[in-house]
């Protein structure tokens, strides 16, 4: 405290004030730390329940102190095999789709806009406002007709038209932060279109790209309603796995959670590359 | 190696809104180097952006080299621009944002190389630059890049959008000459925007003057300068500005800080037919010649800025209470609060109508 004279910014306020700013910042601090432990806590519950042995994990009180086993992760791991397949091959399948359909569709509404730009803007994103359930029916149907029920395609083309709104959104706003210079010295250099897009557009929103991209991974990783209701065997995915892991009778809480952890894995790892590439693509416009 | 020429070309960017560039009618010679200056809004960077094919003309034509190049797509043109942020590719080395365009033009490799070397050692800029981003350079070394994506082109037609306003102003003087010396070496046809009439009156071989988007006059900068045919020209030229004061005629001539100035007869002949009870005249700050109490024009002497080889006085003249600028020798100038009389020369006197701005017998 003898030091604090010295420091002119803080001798100057009275100490009331300054007490009081303190513990205004310990609050939100104390409230912010509540809630993120409050939305961690099922996750970590989730992950410890998974090392236990069945016995072990319905238990009351719960225990914290057990043998941690593997034997679920192995029960797991040996019935998972198509369903993780199938979610990779609808995921990455999908995504691949996004990315190439949604940087052109970007491109028109934004560098370039075409005609009536903002009714085809408005009508991406509207597809996003009507229920899923809604659709479910007619989509049934049609599938149906295409013979598609029950095949990855059908997985495939529905992700990506799910996905493909929210990522051309994202795209356009990312092109918009492109300064126009840069694409008039292209267009002076001789660049056509085609180059604009890929020598000097993609390279510059590359981070927003990849964080886009990364976006559609985790939603298209954890769709569940759509397969559950058009795939059976051939197409089901890894959430569909979790569902089919609760049997009818007996305990079922550690194989659940050991399926839900591995299930977990990839988004949690794709949701901190995103954040981390995120941030960059947001902070994009800094480029001068 | 090209002219270029404006025929009556407009751009009116909303309906109903006042042209940006209105009907602009400018001959541009093979070689010369042509500075567009004007104040902000006043057209000059439209005109450019019309000339390299960014902006649709609403009207007129545009010619390089006495081909028609109105609707030609920009890379068609054979024009190279340097932005005034330089535009740079930020994911591209200095070399190949230097050769891109003529890996557009599908020249080889090596050619490329040895073309880019070549501009770089024009603009002295090391072989090691060559392989950073733009993002490790310094400002006048992205300006020098810039400089050199242009040059590589070898153009017909180089255009320059303010380029020196991201400098500072040591570097941006520096630049300037050598901006200038290297167009009179490459003597390709430049055509330069800027704002600051410094730059315009050191670089341009002649200088277009802008207002609201027409062309006030266009001439070499001493002309300009000795010459301007409106107030608007007469004020923009020169620094500091002309003294530009409204005032009553009178038999004698005009009436200023309670004397009556001469007026030369060919002026008073034009304000007599123009039926003008006042006009504008205007002094250049060095044709107030400071007379030691024996000058026509006195006032009180309210702030001295020492520029070093000269000072510049600003005085608040007697009667009319009206501020003007005298520039005053620099070693022993009058200080603040002392009375000052000034002597000018009839031919030193310029006149304006009052309603046009037009210049009176110029």
């Amino acid at each position: 405290m003898t030091a604090l004279p010295l420091r002119p910014g803080h001798s100057g306020r009275p100490r009331p004030q300054r007490l009081r700013e303190m513990s205004g910042r310990a609050g939100w601090g104390i409230v912010a730390w509540v809630v993120a432990i409050a939305f961690f806590l099922p996750v970590l519950w989730m992950v410890i329940t998974a090392f236990k042995p069945e016995s072990a994990a319905e238990t009351w009180p719960p225990q914290f102190i057990f043998k941690p086993t593997l034997s679920e992760f192995r029960l797991v791991f040996s019935g998972m095999g198509p369903f993780l397949t199938h979610s990779v091959v609808a995921t990455v399948g999908s995504t691949i789709l996004v990315v190439l359909l949604s940087v052109p569709a970007a491109y028109a509404l934004s560098v370039h806009p075409v005609k009536h730009w903002r009714d085809g803007l408005f009508f991406f994103i509207s597809t996003k406002m009507l229920p899923i359930v809604a659709a479910i029916g007619p989509l049934y149907v049609i599938a149906l007709h295409l013979h598609l029920l029950d095949s990855i395609w059908l997985l495939i083309i529905l992700y990506t038209a799910m996905n493909l709104p929210l990522a051309i959104w994202m795209i356009r706003s990312f092109m918009l932060e492109v300064p126009r210079e840069l694409l008039e010295a292209a267009r002076l250099d001789g660049a056509g279109r085609i180059r604009e897009i890929t020598g000097v557009i993609l390279p510059i929103i590359s981070p927003g790209l990849v964080s886009t991209a990364l976006i559609c991974v985790i939603f298209a990783w954890n769709e569940l309603f759509l397969a559950l209701n058009l795939t059976v065997t051939n197409a089901a995915t890894m959430p569909m796995y979790l569902i089919s892991s609760v049997p009818q009778e007996g305990l079922y809480i550690a194989h659940l959670s050991a399926a839900a952890t591995i299930a977990s894995v990839p988004v949690i790892l794709v949701g901190w590359i995103a954040q981390r590439s995120l941030v960059r693509g947001l902070s994009m416009g800094a480029i001068k | 190696m090209a002219q270029v020429k404006y025929v009556s070309a407009s751009r009116v960017y909303a309906k109903g809104a006042p042209p940006a560039v209105d009907a602009l009618d400018l001959d541009i010679e093979d070689g010369e180097f042509m500075v567009l200056v004007g104040p902000s809004g006043s057209g000059k960077t439209t005109a450019l952006r019309m000339l390299a094919g960014l902006e649709p003309l609403d009207g007129g034509s545009v010619e390089i080299g006495d081909r028609d190049v109105t609707f030609v797509p920009p890379k068609d043109r054979d024009i190279a621009m340097v932005f005034q942020n330089y535009a740079l590719y930020p994911q591209k080395t200095v070399a190949e944002n230097m050769g891109f365009a003529l890996k557009m033009q599908r020249v080889p490799r090596e050619q490329r190389d040895r073309r880019v070397r070549e501009a770089a050692r024009l603009l002295d800029l090391d072989d090691q630059l060559l392989e950073r981003k733009p993002k490790q350079l310094s400002g006048g070394q992205r300006q020098r890049v810039a400089m050199g994506r242009a040059i590589v082109r070898e153009p017909k037609v180089f255009l320059m959008d303010e380029p020196l306003s991201n400098l500072d102003a040591k570097l941006r003087v520096q630049t300037r000459g050598q901006i200038a010396e290297l167009q009179r070496r490459l003597g390709i046809t430049t055509v330069y925007v800027t704002h600051d009439q410094v730059e315009a009156m050191t670089m341009g071989h002649r200088v277009a003057v802008l207002r609201d988007g027409q062309l006030q006059q266009c001439a070499t900068p001493r002309q300009l300068y000795d010459n301007p045919v409106n107030e608007f020209v007469a004020g923009f030229i020169g620094s500091p500005a002309m003294n530009l004061q409204t005032v009553p005629l009178t038999d004698g001539g005009a009436r200023l800080a309670g004397a009556t100035l001469p007026l030369p007869a060919a002026v008073r002949a034009a304000a007599s037919t123009a039926g003008l009870s006042e006009l504008v005249i205007g002094i250049r700050p060095e044709h107030l010649h400071l007379a030691n109490g024996s000058g026509e024009l006195g006032g009180e002497v309210m702030l001295v800025e020492e520029l070093g080889a000269d000072s510049l006085l600003h005085v608040r003249l007697a009667e009319s209470g009206n501020a003007v600028v005298a520039r005053a020798e620099g070693r022993k100038p009058p200080i603040p609060g002392q009375k000052v009389t000034f002597h000018v020369q009839l031919e030193d006197i310029f006149a304006f109508h009052p309603g046009t701005g037009a210049r009176l017998a110029g």
